[in-house]
């Protein structure tokens, strides 16, 4: 027997090869060039937004006082919106995961996990829709109890909204809509826990709910936190849910029940973007690179979570 | 006739196994019984001014909150606190389940109800809304920019998508291939709204001009659609199994060959659910659209000039453009228009599904 050299064998390089592969490719580096691209023509389209600072222009512009000014109230109403939905999305989650994953009968998880997706592909201007004449009437009884009992708290201090459509209402819709995405990634995660961790659990004679305690949660825990994460992401970026129940103006409010709301940027846009000319636009689209910004920042470190257990795919 | 020998006779001694038990069953009859009592309770309260037209969904959401209460205490008197814990935390899990139910069961009865008041109307379906104030009038321009602005974002995205997915799976490796897979997870990530912008961006760029017409609004929902593409069929194919390529391989038929005759047929109906897919997640989307295609009245086939109407859009303006007192006639309009598209997205949705479980290949694993 001879002894193989060191040359490596190398298959003829055929063109339809070369074609495929140089396809493929391209797709792929179109993708990271669309991403750049997105970044630099909104970059590009609100410098002007942000650089315009002559008092008189800006009389006539959206952001009459400056760019700041103008985005500050808003920037502060998508977060806010977005936290109180995270707030009230993230253990409805994680419960119905669970069920999902743990209680519920075998033959059964898998049709509710359809009945949960399905919720993820209602349009949102459905949800807005909702929002306003069924949610906000029924909630508006309990708005009230709350103002009147729990009105030295500040959060929930009156007069109370004759419509209900507040910024706590809009909260409520942005939790409907992230929590089929939060369930989903939890699900993925709970499921890849060890069999063998959860059955040494239940042989030392733990509970299911001390079985969940000390294998499921401490396995998955990056898993929820970066499926928290995104789940922000996605209320942040939220539009249309929160344009149509909203009745903004411009302040900076934590009072969830009056009808003296924070708007968000992205409904803000969606709501003056029409009837905007020259400067405004500028100003509206810098508004969006700052939600773009927040955004960009909240999913990457998201990713960056789940990518450090590789073990989660799926996470999607 | 009942003898009291056998009543007797099946509980002679207590089972000591079952002590300390509550019997089989026990959480059923108390939920059902929470139900009932809360249910009496909201009927007695409909009466109170501060509490009116709470109705069946707020009985079902308090009675589970009272069966938790309920079972918590029974467990922790008969059972011990452990196993009370327990029975608590799984009234807490099916409570979530139930209150994430509740929203799509009411968001579906109201399209269903209110939507049906023009939804059986032929002419909803057959006339524009050009020059109509007030009741009558239809969705069809709505429609038709729907299915061409769709169908162009598709035939943009899926090329991409899908030729991005392949070299995921069978050509990347290093550093491209995982900044690639990073951006695409970001990329999912982008508000619609920042898409929407991004459309406006570019073909104001490029024509020096704020431009509105269907074609812009592909792009924007292109944008949206790629890396979902992506992401699904980058699924899909990587559980073809390895052991189909090395057979092609060993027959001498070339990488890209092996792709195109063996990877991509044996994943076909996978990647047909992830488009599907993902074309009814699009397919919703009103912000991106307002700001690009904008909306109209009158019918437009031509995505390359002129504003064009789509569904959502044509949702959002009829609730926000309405003009006088003709509330109840745009009402309806939208809330026909929100069916029409909660039901194209659900048999998209139902379809994809359906061809993925008829046509998913026999794996031997």
């Amino acid at each position: 027997m001879t002894t193989l050299t060191g040359r490596v064998i190398k298959a003829r390089r055929r063109l339809g090869d070369r074609v495929f592969s140089g396809l493929s490719l391209t797709a792929g580096a179109i993708i990271l060039i669309a991403l750049v691209l997105v970044a630099a023509f909104l970059i590009e389209q609100s410098i002007p937004g942000f650089a315009v600072t002559d008092k008189k222009t800006l009389a006539t512009t959206l952001a009459a006082n400056g760019i700041w000014a103008y985005a500050l109230p808003l920037a502060f109403g998508t977060v806010w919106a977005a936290a109180l939905a995270l707030l009230m999305a993230f253990p409805i989650s994680v419960g119905i995961a669970l069920f999902i994953s743990h209680f519920a009968p075998r033959a059964l998880a898998q049709v509710l996990g359809y009945i949960i997706d399905l919720l993820a592909a209602i349009p949102s201007v459905v949800f807005g829709l909702w929002g306003i004449f069924v949610l906000a009437p029924a909630v508006l009884p309990i708005y009230n109890w709350l103002a009147q009992n729990l009105g030295a708290i500040p959060l929930f201090t009156g007069p109370v909204s004759a419509t209900g459509r507040t910024i706590l209402t809009a909260a409520i819709v942005l939790a409907v809509m992230i929590v089929p995405l939060m369930t989903a990634m939890c699900r993925e995660v709970f499921l890849q826990t060890p069999r063998l961790h959860e059955e040494a659990a239940l042989a030392l004679g733990a509970t299911r709910w001390e079985m969940i305690r000390i294998a499921v949660f401490p396995f998955g825990r990056s898993g929820m936190v970066s499926a928290a994460m995104l789940g922000l992401g996605r209320a942040l970026g939220e539009t249309m849910a929160v344009a149509l129940v909203l009745s903004p103006a411009s302040v900076i409010s934590f009072a969830l029940l009056t009808s003296n709301n924070p708007s968000t940027i992205a409904a803000n846009i969606a709501l003056n973007f029409a009837n905007s000319t020259g400067l405004s636009v500028n100003q509206l689209i810098a508004t969006g690179l700052i939600l773009f910004v927040i955004t960009l920042v909240v999913n990457s470190a998201a990713r960056f979570i789940v990518n450090r257990r590789k073990a989660f795919s799926g996470a999607n | 006739m009942t003898s009291p020998t056998t009543a007797r006779a099946r509980n002679p001694i207590a089972n000591t196994l079952t002590a300390g038990k509550l019997p089989r069953g026990t959480g059923w009859y108390v939920l059902a019984g929470s139900w009932i009592a809360m249910g009496i309770v909201v009927d007695i309260l409909q009466g109170a001014p501060a509490l009116v037209k709470l109705n069946v969904v707020a009985a079902i959401f308090f009675g589970t909150i009272l069966y938790g209460a309920i079972i918590f205490m029974l467990s922790s008197l008969v059972e011990g606190g452990r196993k009370a814990k327990d029975r608590l935390v799984t009234a807490l899990v099916t409570t979530a389940f139930i209150i994430a139910l509740l929203p799509l069961i009411s968001l579906l009865y109201t399209v269903a109800v209110r939507g049906a008041v023009r939804f059986f109307d032929t002419t909803f379906f057959t006339e524009s809304m050009r020059n109509i104030v007030g009741p009558g009038g239809g969705e069809l321009q709505a429609i038709v920019g729907t299915l061409e602005i769709t169908a162009f974002a598709a035939v943009i995205s899926i090329p991409i998508g899908l030729m991005t997915s392949i070299y995921l799976v069978e050509y990347g490796r290093g550093h491209l291939a995982r900044a690639i897979t990073f951006f695409v997870d970001v990329m999912t990530g982008i508000p619609s709204i920042v898409a929407g912008l991004f459309a406006f961006a570019l073909f104001d760029l490029v024509f020096g001009t704020a431009v509105h017409n269907g074609a812009v609004g592909a792009v924007a929902l292109a944008v949206l659609m790629i890396p979902i593409v992506v992401r699904s069929s980058e699924e899909i194919l990587k559980i073809v199994p390895n052991e189909l390529r090395e057979a092609s391989y060993a027959l001498g038929v070339p990488k890209w060959l092996t792709i195109v005759r063996i990877v991509l047929p044996t994943s076909i109906a996978g990647i047909t659910t992830g488009i599907m897919l993902s074309i009814a997640r699009v397919i919703g989307e009103t912000a991106p659209l307002l700001l690009t295609a904008g909306f109209s009245a009158s019918m437009n086939y031509n995505l390359f000039s002129q504003q064009m109407q789509t569904l959502p859009v044509f949702v959002y303006t009829q609730y926000s453009q309405q003009e006088g007192s003709f509330t109840l006639a745009y009402n309806n309009r939208a809330w026909a228009a929100a069916l029409t598209l909660v039901v194209i997205v659900v048999v998209l949705n139902l379809v994809g599904r359906i061809i993925a479980r008829a046509f998913a290949p026999k794996l031997s694993r």
